[in-house]
């Protein structure tokens, strides 16, 4: 490497600094205290693990973008965790295996070899909450809900969730007998919505007239809440569980459109993000502009299984570089300290303020900073015998 | 949802250009201004909430999937060769028609073992050899694909052919089909969704123009 590129930090690695480091960390400390007041425990998953335990079950889309190593001690192939979510799937299957439903939270750094949107970050750092052990809807309720307030919390304006049922694709996949091949070209024209393709995939199908109106129509179920109505009519009796799972949406869209009337809702059959380890509902928030959800969740029954105990499963995460990215400037409130700390009315009146929760800068020597740089506005004065505050002019 | 920002369409210049703007008048985006006689690359049109850029053809899917722009229009050969991840591609235009093929000099022995192909559909060429079981080396080029054979850079071109006079007048003949092309309306996956109703209006609007011209 050239001397003068010695600065140079490799593509979608970035340091954080101190604006937008102060609000990620005050992010995740409110969030952190969001979820322990809804009842979720905290965890930690180690940075790094043997690659099969990593890409067991869930983590299988991820064998591409995980970072690999071998291990010195057991010349095993380690993986640097891609995602959490499977990671806190395990601990509640094997390392926890308490009864009844857990309720699991993180935040941490993920590493992933590729950016999951042209631009990101390949260094995301995760918050989420994964609730286990409860298959109804309640509980995607639920967390549907806490990723709404996430998002408030955050302080994202107007954003869409998108609501989706990948258990609708599944059962009409099925019921068409579609082979494997097949069912991954349809599901990769779907993914790109290519009207086209799917057509002439659906085409070549030896399936039911019904069923290949609905496999090439789930795509365009697309829009607000009344397309949940049209999907009835579209795919009534078309395959098994096709109604229960739209009944399921519907129940999900009537809970947030009561809950939560601001958050515009958008409803898409023909999602099926993270397809090969979701199983039922889909949630995801999108800005305009933005081709990658701010935040994304969904059920995922049978992820423990692996692990030698299936729970049912659902949950969201969010990339806090994200998020935060949406909070506005830090605030100017700081105070300039200009004294001798072994002076013990000054360090007392330093430590006064403190202890009220204000930011105080002892001056150093020669320190000629810019006050705004340093985010005060007041300065702390030695006036007729006391420390006072006075404001700095700007 | 408060104040949007306009509706942003990005096409690119030449055929593409000529044959999307009828389309778009048909279903009510008419562009204010002729952008040949103009230096402009952003275009208002008649109706306020829509604006059009004009760039490059291969930077269409960039713009989309960075969200600078929520509607475009690509060539089937471009969102393949880009992969155009997060990109919908609702509508096909059925215009721009041509097709990818691979092509070779007229009666050229049949290659064994390592395949010298030059392109700049490299990413292409790449996967469908491998999906032939077939190992190519790809040179990329930026043009002139019919001289790679001849001066004996490479064994097969893969390239766009549209009548195939350039084929033909340089004693190459298109020997497989990679995949037919025509131009497809493409949409920003956060915009189709965060914007439903004023998109699928435009969609539906140029389907129909596009239903109109073929006849039906």
């Amino acid at each position: 490497m050239n001397r003068e590129d010695s600065w140079l930090l490799p593509e979608g690695v970035e340091e954080i600094l101190p604006e937008a480091a102060e609000n990620i960390e005050s992010l995740r400390r409110r969030l952190l205290d969001t979820y322990a007041s809804w009842g979720y425990e905290l965890v930690f998953p180690p940075l790094i693990e043997f690659l099969d335990s990593l890409l067991n079950g869930a983590g299988r889309d991820l064998e591409t973008e995980t970072f690999k190593i071998t291990d010195q001690l057991s010349g095993r192939l380690m993986g640097v965790r891609a995602d959490i979510t499977p990671q806190v799937a395990r601990i509640d299957a094997h390392a926890l295996r308490r009864k009844g439903p857990v309720r699991l939270c993180y935040c941490s750094s993920a590493l992933r070899t590729r950016s999951a949107m042209p631009g990101g970050t390949r260094i995301p750092y995760q918050a989420g909450v994964e609730l286990f052990g409860h298959a109804g809807l309640e509980s995607d309720r639920e967390v549907v809900a806490l990723m709404v307030e996430t998002l408030a919390a955050a302080g994202v304006p107007a954003f869409t969730l998108d609501l989706g049922h990948v258990a609708v694709f599944r059962a009409l996949v099925d019921a068409a007998s579609l082979d494997n091949e097949q069912s991954d070209a349809l599901r990769a024209a779907y993914l790109r919505k290519s009207r086209v393709e799917i057509d002439e995939l659906v085409a070549d199908f030896a399936v039911s007239d019904a069923l290949a109106v609905a496999l090439r129509q789930l795509p365009w179920l697309a829009g607000d809440a009344a397309v949940i109505e049209r999907a009835d009519e579209t795919l009534a009796g078309v395959a098994p569980g096709v109604s229960e799972a739209v009944d399921e949406l519907r129940q999900l869209a009537v809970f947030l459109a009561s809950q939560y009337p601001s958050v515009q809702l958008h409803v898409d059959l023909g999602e099926l993000r993270g397809y090969h380890y979701h199983t039922g509902c889909l949630f995801a928030a999108y800005l305009p502009g933005q081709s990658e959800p701010l935040a994304k969740g969904g059920r995922y029954d049978h992820i423990g299984e692996v692990f030698g105990r299936a729970r049912p499963a659902t949950g969201f995460s969010a990339d806090l570089k994200l998020l935060a990215g949406q909070a506005n400037a830090l605030p100017v409130n700081g105070i300039l300290a200009e004294g001798e700390l072994g002076d013990a009315r000054f360090s007392e009146a330093v430590a006064t303020l403190r202890a009220q929760g204000e930011r105080v800068l002892v001056m150093l020597p020669g320190m000629t900073n810019d006050a705004t740089e340093l985010r005060c506005d007041r300065r702390l004065v030695f006036r007729n015998g006391v420390w006072e505050t006075d404001l700095i002019d700007s | 949802m408060t104040e949007q920002k306009p509706l942003t369409i990005a096409l690119s210049k030449g055929r593409i250009l000529k044959e999307t703007l009828p389309l778009l008048e048909t279903a009510g985006i008419r562009l204010l201004e002729d952008p040949a006689a103009s230096r402009k690359l952003v275009f208002d049109t008649s109706r306020d909430d829509v604006k059009i850029i004009i760039i490059r053809a291969t930077d269409v899917p960039p713009y989309l999937q960075y969200g600078a722009a929520d509607i475009g229009v690509a060539g089937k050969d471009v969102l393949m060769e880009h992969g155009a991840e997060g990109i919908y591609e609702p509508l096909d235009l059925e215009i721009a028609r041509c097709k990818l093929m691979v092509a070779a000099l007229k009666d050229a022995p049949p290659v064994t073992g390592r395949i010298r192909v030059a392109t700049k559909f490299v990413n292409t060429a790449r996967r469908y050899f491998a999906s032939q079981g077939r190992q190519a080396d790809v040179i990329k080029l930026y043009g002139a694909m019919e001289l790679a054979p001849i001066v004996g850079l490479a064994d097969r071109i893969v390239d766009i052919v549209d009548t195939g006079n350039t084929l033909r007048a340089n004693g190459l003949e298109p020997t497989e089909l990679i995949a037919t092309i025509s131009s497809r309306l493409v949409v920003n996956r956060a915009s189709m969704k965060t914007r439903f109703r004023e998109i699928q209006d435009i969609i539906d609007g140029v389907a129909a123009a596009v239903a109109d011209k073929r006849g039906n």
